[in-house]
């Protein structure tokens, strides 16, 4: 990543840019949305939003239902493991699958430290909502990044904050002189170097995708109109009235986000997006966005 | 120079630099009115099947399939399938504008991805697809595991590499093809010259033949 040559792990990412990432529980949902154009899809038991009704712990998707996602799918598959939790990790790259989420979305496995991702030949993916966070999880071995918006919500304002939130802080770092980089890498709780590598790029040294809350066309081009390269959308399809449509509809409205007319034609013949939660009035233990250190 | 990159979904954006590197102006393709703006055209790297999709959403079925008869195009990885005669794992459409036979995720999957050093260039085959075959016509220039990774075919490249990963800028790649989409621009001047002057003699240049002396 700091040389000058991205690795096999960025460059997968690159190349799912431009394109929605959707959660799926069951190979037909699998082939549901390969068929409507997702460019891969993240292999769970639960979505976010029964993650959130059901409570109790949630862990990583059993092995067997992630291969059989693997079998019914071209399109890349990727799959979640708990915070801190490595051989979770271990037993997802012993699978096979192309992507690791250690992701908030499940019950962390570690409240102070992260996986070491730098030991694992599969790429990771990780949540962040600020700079800090980011090139933390960067320095750790994290591949891509995407926000943690609140996952299984369909609320998109957690997502929101945090694309902007990483684009001002990213803003700053650009116009600061070389002599205060290392005092803002304090003050972020980030990796000096990556601090100066995010002052010479202007952005993120790796892709940056956004997460949590999208359950709309609107809402996946109102993300990438503010910067992110790609859309996860996990509760969002199959808890609508009709997840082809919307799986369909999101993939138009990403690919032409910055075509109103399109956003338009993608958005109108829709039945009901999932219903959707005020994130204000969660208790603080059923904030995911708040999981991760 | 002009060349134009199909940023439907993928990794589109990396080639800016490597193109302006090599002195040519880097457009990105999102609609059918780009395309006569451009004297060549790069099918990038991302899901292939995904990209087929978008071609139709986006409504440029049509006039990418004139584009690809006409001028030079550069297809990578799941450009090269769209490039393809015929498409294996599973069997989806293509445009058969390249005589290859072309199997998706031929490698496997992410864990084997891998890199190769070609011309002193380090390259990279993310979820790489194989050519398995290739016609008479079709010059193969690279091969990996025996098998080819870089064909050239009239004035049509496809790689089963990634060379735009690579930082080193422009790749030998980009400054090939920028090339090509000169030579074959200088030829249609000239042409275009020809015939106004009235020494064009249409029964022995068919538009095939035309083609067909695009590149060396």
């Amino acid at each position: 990543m700091t040389s000058n040559h991205i690795n096999l792990k960025t460059g997968l990412a690159e190349m799912l840019k431009k394109g929605v990432i959707m959660d799926v529980v069951t190979p037909e949902q699998a082939r549901i949305a390969e068929d409507a154009g997702a460019i891969a899809v993240m292999a769970l038991e639960r979505v976010p939003s029964d993650i959130r009704k059901d409570g109790g712990v949630a862990r990583m998707t059993n092995p067997e239902l992630i291969m059989q996602i693997m079998e019914q799918v071209n399109i890349p598959v990727m799959a979640k493991c708990r915070i801190g939790h490595f051989a979770e990790a271990q037993i997802l790259e012993a699978i096979g699958v192309d992507y690791i989420d250690e992701s908030e979305v499940l019950t962390p496995a570690d409240e102070s430290f992260h996986i070491n991702k730098q030991n694992f030949k599969i790429p990771f993916v990780c949540g962040a909502t600020n700079l800090g966070e980011a090139l933390r999880r960067i320095g750790e071995g994290a591949a891509l990044i995407r926000t943690k918006g609140e996952p299984g919500t369909g609320n998109i304002v957690e997502a929101v904050r945090h694309l902007r939130q990483i684009n001002q802080e990213i803003k700053r770092i650009v116009s600061l002189d070389e002599a205060e980089l290392m005092t803002e890498a304090k003050n972020l709780g980030a990796p000096f170097e990556l601090v100066c590598l995010v002052k010479k790029l202007g952005k993120l040294p790796v892709p940056s995708f956004a997460a949590g809350g999208i359950s709309t066309p609107a809402d996946a081009a109102l993300v990438m109109q503010l910067g992110a390269e790609s859309v996860f959308v996990g509760s969002g399809i199959f808890k609508s009235e009709n997840p082809v449509a919307f799986a369909r509809a999101i993939v138009k409205a990403v690919v032409q986000f910055n075509d109103p007319q399109a956003l338009l034609e993608a958005s109108k013949k829709l039945p009901a997006a999932m219903p959707g939660l005020e994130v204000r009035t969660l208790p603080q233990e059923q904030r995911m966005s708040e999981r991760g250190w | 120079m002009r060349i134009g990159v199909l940023a439907l979904q993928g990794a589109f954006h990396l080639h800016k630099s490597h193109i302006e590197a090599a002195g040519a102006e880097y457009v990105e393709v999102v609609n059918t009115s780009y395309f006569e703006k451009i004297d060549g055209l790069i099918l990038p790297g991302g899901e292939s099947a995904t990209i087929l999709k978008l071609i139709e959403i986006v409504g440029i079925e049509e006039s990418l399939s004139d584009f690809l008869k006409t001028k030079p195009v550069w297809g990578i990885c799941a450009g090269a399938i769209l490039m393809a005669k015929k498409v294996q794992n599973p069997e989806q459409k293509c445009y058969g504008i390249l005589d290859i036979e072309i199997e998706r995720n031929s490698y496997g999957r992410q864990l084997e991805s891998t890199e190769q050093m070609l011309d002193n260039y380090l390259v990279s085959y993310i979820r790489a697809p194989k050519i398995i075959s290739t016609g008479n016509n079709v010059k193969v220039l690279a091969q990996r595991n025996g098998f080819p990774s870089w064909v050239e075919e009239r004035n049509l490249m496809a790689t089963t590499f990634h060379p735009e990963i690579n930082h080193n800028m422009p790749s030998p790649w980009h400054k090939k093809f920028v090339k090509m989409c000169g030579q074959r621009k200088a030829l249609l001047t000239a042409l275009e010259q020809h015939v106004l002057i009235g020494a064009y003699d249409s029964t022995k240049t068919t538009g095939p033949t035309v083609r067909s002396s695009g590149c060396d």
